[in-house]
């Protein structure tokens, strides 16, 4: 038996020394070896070679752009992970469809994160494996400050759809299509200031999450200036969110007549359930998070009548844009879209009006490409389904006008 | 004569030399590749990761193999030295300018730490045994993260400023100093001080030191208590000052690991996925499959299960899963009589046929 | 009057740890493992109420009943293929097979029933009762959970005492090789134990899931530890013991949020079930272990 166990860890040892040298040796190939995309690797690995030289492999004279997604496709936040890359699936379709971009097509890899910063990081670097040259992702915002800074080192231009906190953008190289977790904290104080909505508020939130906490924080703290009053302040975390009636019956108790919910549509709809049980009916208040309750199978929409929340995207706007976009999100994935989604569509989209600016080609190098790309990207305006006249600062941070949306008679209806 | 030179000298310490041997070929076999430019990006990547996992399954192991006390408030520790360890290396970074000086001190505040806490925690938790133990180390884990996530130290040109839950109460502005923790966006900026050189020797000297642990008397004094502990007490072991002397070690290895951890990545966030009871139970799996008691089992596990998910990715959409079936496989054939039965009758006929093989 | 709101969440909240510790404890006392895979059977028990109810229109009854059998099956196949084989092995082997198939379980529901949340609804329509001028509200949900929970542990203490397959349960957890040598079927019991305790299963989970209503693919990993650490405080092994831990914890939780801080309603549970194992080292109705040398 000892015996026999040296010989295997012997074995075990070598095999894995062996691995990473196959691995290595053949980089596209060993990662892959297991896929049954066997048609998409030959691409995959003939662009990695044709990144670092000239592109004589591809047969058509414009190339490949290689565009790499990365999000959480498992563990508690795939929904959003997999909405993301579903939304920028359709947008690679739609352009592929219409000829690429100055005639190179584009060619979208998604690789999952499990919304942590490790497994994010091996993420890039497995795709930067298979050829890619432009990031869109990470689609959470922790994994995506580590992955910026990497991405950084290489040079490589990252836009970011979701990733909201403001740690994300320290780098020259990375961009955002949401509004940045500050930004919402302070718009939606604004917004119900303005709008007299109410002036005794309550705040539930998620303190161990990056998103949720910074647009908290931010929105204490402009509250008083804009003559709203903090009554309550209740947290949960990851750990515990199942129950919210402590949290609803601080906010009663304290005489909110208006709840603020920093957070995603799954708690949310809890949150609601629980309140209407209890007999509470303050004005709910979300941010971008909020969107996608309606779709929430089976979801009772009377829950949620009268919710505000600020967010650029809604699947039921009527905008052409908006339409064809959700039609084709139906189509391919039996759902409505949430904003996760729509932010990807975007994503890919400005990517393609920063190549065509720029007028990069697939041959150059990722720096190269990085590089031109980070510089032009500020003189763009893009007109999408998140938000128009949207543009960006070299920081990083996009300018582009909330929507402030309610749920009246079961669907989102846009209010000014 | 290697045969003869292997048969003279202690089978404990042969095992240890054939761990420090396959560790030390398995970095120099590494470094030639990367120097040959062989390694691709993703397998570079996971360089440190692996050293990350190695060293606490080591130290869960000497806990759990050794002492024969479950754990599962391990990430605990490694995230209280991730965060001690980013903390004095962002704090210093100005101060302090060689890398490896910065990380020696972030290493040692960190190691210290995770001691100290390890320490505090194996006071209480010695009265208790088996599941019962197993549940308050859990909570242990568990409190430390949520802490961690309210923990709020920022610096400015009067000094530090520290806040608990509340950040109104820190009269800090953010214009003119910088957070170093800010509660759940964690520590950010973190210097990039990891490296595979770094995680090679952390995990050597972790491996000499509970090497030399195990087999020395007050080793023998630690596993005579997870045989039979109130045997050892009637011969006189001290079961509380090795209790702790074990538990205490332990927490500090993975303490260590943690500090590798958070200086591989820019940031550090204390979330269930990374610290919390999940990862202290993905160590147990490191240790568990490769074999309690067994140091190099520990490694090849942590390894292999640290590349398993990642070389998996050409799977898509069922990676996870088949990572999920892989692992349950594994356990069974490690763990199941039946499969240890047929594995020896396996190997008995594969010595027969290849009787030198057996001393590689 | 706040007070007594909490309280009565707090119970609400307790009940539904309660129930599904509940089979995390029979499980534990019988096998002597501990089932990390418990809560993502209640996760397949939701889909599969959620599943029957909202796509095929079925009677909530039936498709409770229906998930009882689907969960039950579940609970029986994973015990034959993944728990069997490592009758023998140490316990910390079969605890790490039970990680896996929590893993299994969960990926499979994600490839099966996709990422995105799913609003559950409620299938228990019993009034709730309203006290004190309106001002004290007890949901039905909280109501039938309690005695649910009640029914069910009386029911699992008289069949243990007064059946032959309980009192086989008993022998089989006091010492397998004795109960062999007296005739029982060792493993036919514990098929028998993880057959109720999926069972079980099954019913928590519609209850969970008509108190808090949404479910994903991870919605059962979240409260099944937060039961195992019900089930261990109350003494893991005893049936009375889960009851009165899960509500013990859920209590001490919705307490500690409201009365000390929200953010660290975790750490507050956790450090009262730190304490109350130093002062009590095998829970509140744990046995005291006698140990041979």
């Amino acid at each position: 038996m000892k015996r026999f166990n040296k010989v295997v860890s012997a074995a075990v040892a070598s095999a894995m020394v062996l691995a990473m040298a196959a691995c290595g040796g053949n980089a596209t190939d060993g990662s892959q070896a297991a896929s049954s995309a066997a048609n998409s690797n030959a691409a995959a690995s003939s662009e990695a070679t044709g990144n670092t030289g000239a592109d004589q492999t591809t047969g058509t004279s414009a190339g490949t752009f290689v565009i790499g997604g990365i999000g959480p496709l498992t563990g508690g936040a795939a929904i959003y992970g997999n909405a993301a890359m579903n939304g920028a699936q359709i947008a690679v379709d739609e352009i592929n469809a219409a000829g690429g971009i100055n005639g190179a097509q584009i060619k979208f890899l998604k690789e999952d994160d499990q919304h942590d910063p490790e497994k994010s990081v091996n993420a890039y670097n497995s795709l930067k494996d298979q050829g890619m040259q432009i990031l869109m992702g990470t689609v959470t915002s922790t994994p995506c400050v580590a992955v910026a800074d990497k991405a950084f080192a290489d040079g490589m231009f990252v836009l970011t759809p979701s990733a909201s906190s403001t740690d994300v953008i320290v780098n020259d190289n990375v961009f955002q299509v949401c509004f940045t977790d500050p930004n919402q904290g302070a718009k939606s104080a604004e917004y119900i200031s303005d709008k007299k909505l109410a002036t005794k508020i309550g705040i539930i939130y998620d303190s161990s999450d990056v998103y949720s906490s910074g647009i908290k924080d931010t929105f204490v703290k402009q509250a008083p200036e804009k003559g709203l009053a903090i009554v309550a302040e209740e947290a949960f975390t990851a750990d515990s969110k199942t129950d919210f009636s402590t949290q609803l019956q601080k906010c009663q108790s304290a005489g909110a007549e208006l709840v603020f919910m920093p957070f995603y549509y799954t708690e949310a709809s809890i949150v609601l359930t629980q309140a209407n049980n209890m007999g509470y009916a303050p004005i709910f208040f979300g941010v971008d998070g909020m969107d996608g309750i309606l779709s929430a199978e089976n979801f009772d929409t009377k829950l949620a009548e009268g919710l505000y929340m600020l967010t650029p995207f809604a699947a039921d706007a009527k905008d052409a844009a908006t339409v064809k976009f959700v039609d084709a999100y139906q189509k391919n994935y039996g759902e409505t879209p949430i904003q996760f989604a729509a932010d990807a569509y975007d994503a890919i989209y400005i990517i393609k009006a920063a190549i065509e600016q720029a007028n990069v080609t697939p041959d150059q190098s990722i720096k190269e490409i990085g590089d031109a790309l980070t510089s032009t990207i500020t003189t763009i305006k893009y007109d999408g389904i998140t938000g128009s006249d949207m543009t960006w600062a070299a920081s990083g941070e996009v300018s582009k006008a909330p929507m402030a949306i309610i749920i009246k008679d079961g669907a989102y209806a846009s209010v000014e | 004569m290697a045969k003869l030179n292997l048969k003279s000298i202690k089978k404990s310490s042969k095992d240890a030399f054939i761990t420090y041997a396959l560790v030390i070929l398995v970095y120099i076999v590494m470094q030639i590749l990367l120097k040959g430019g062989h390694v691709s990006s993703l397998i570079q990547g996971l360089l440190v990761p692996m050293c990350v996992y190695s060293l606490v399954a080591i130290g869960l192991n000497l806990c759990v193999g050794y002492l024969g006390e479950l754990s599962l408030g391990h990430a605990g520790f490694m995230c209280v030295g991730a965060f001690t360890g980013a903390f004095v290396s962002k704090a210093l970074r100005d101060s302090v300018q060689s890398n490896l000086l910065l990380f020696m001190i972030a290493l040692i505040a960190g190691v210290v730490m995770a001691s100290v806490f390890g320490f505090l925690i194996a006071v209480p938790v010695l009265r208790l045994k088996g599941d019962y133990l197993a549940i308050v180390t859990l909570a242990f884990g568990e409190i430390i993260k949520n802490i961690v996530n309210v923990l709020y130290v920022a610096r400015d040109d009067n000094g530090y400023h520290f806040a608990f839950s509340d950040t109104k109460k820190m009269n800090f502005d953010d214009s003119n100093g910088i957070w170093l923790i800010n509660g759940a966006k964690g520590i950010n900026r973190i210097p990039n001080l990891s490296n595979f050189t770094i995680g090679i020797v952390l995990i050597l000297i972790a491996l000499i030191i509970v090497y030399n642990l195990v087999n020395s008397r007050s080793g023998r004094a630690i596993m005579a208590i997870r045989d039979n502990h109130i045997a050892a007490d009637s011969v006189g072991i001290n079961i509380t000052k090795y209790k702790l002397m074990a538990f205490t070690i332990s927490a500090a290895i993975a303490g260590a690991g943690g500090v590798l951890y958070a200086h591989n990545l820019s940031t550090v966030t204390a979330t269930p996925t990374n610290f919390g009871y999940n990862m202290s139970i993905m160590i147990l799996v490191f240790v568990v499959l490769g074999g309690m008691g067994s140091l190099r089992g520990s490694v090849i596990a942590a390894v292999l299960l640290t590349l398993l998910p990642e070389v998996l990715r050409g799977l898509k959409d069922y990676r996870m899963l088949i990572y999920s079936i892989v692992l349950i496989v594994m356990m069974l054939f490690n763990w199941a009589p039946k499969s240890i039965e047929m594995r020896k009758r396996l190997a008995e006929k594969f010595v027969k046929k290849n009787p030198t093989k057996e001393e590689a | 009057m706040n007070f007594l709101i909490y309280l009565i969440n707090g119970i609400g909240l307790g009940s539904v740890y309660a129930i599904i510790a509940l089979g995390y404890t029979m499980v534990y006392g019988i096998a002597k493992m501990l089932n990390f895979a418990h809560g993502d059977v209640i996760m397949i028990g939701c889909y599969t109420v959620f599943l029957t109810m909202t796509r095929y229109g079925m009677n909530p009854y039936i498709s409770v009943a229906l998930s009882v059998v689907v969960c039950t099956l579940l609970g029986i196949t994973i015990e034959k293929i993944a728990y069997k084989p490592l009758r023998r092995a140490t316990s910390l082997a079969v605890l790490i097979t039970a990680i896996g198939v929590s893993y299994f379980l969960q990926n499979a529901a994600l490839l099966l029933f996709g990422a995105n949340t799913k609003s559950f609804s409620n299938v228990v329509n019993v009034p709730g009762i309203t006290l004190a001028d309106g001002a004290l509200k007890i949901s039905g949900t909280t109501i039938v959970t309690v005695v649910v929970c009640i029914v069910i542990m009386l029911i699992l203490t008289w069949f243990i005492k007064n059946t032959k397959a309980g009192q086989a349960m008993l022998a089989v957890s006091e010492d397998k090789d004795a109960a062999q040598l007296m005739g029982v079927n060792v493993n036919g019991t514990i098929s028998l134990t993880f057959a109720i305790g999926s069972g079980l299963a099954a019913i928590a989970g519609v209850l969970f899931c008509s108190a808090y209503p949404t479910l994903t693919p991870y919605t059962g990993s979240m409260p099944g530890i937060k039961a195992f650490t019900a089930a261990v405080f109350g003494g893991i092994g005893s049936i009375p013991g889960a009851f009165i831990g899960g509500i013990l914890l859920g209590i001490i939780e919705i307490l500690g949020r409201a009365y000390i801080s929200s953010q660290l309603s975790d750490a507050i549970v956790f450090a009262v079930l730190i304490v109350v194992l130093l002062v009590k080292p095998t829970g509140i109705l744990g046995k005291k272990i006698h140990e041979k040398v």
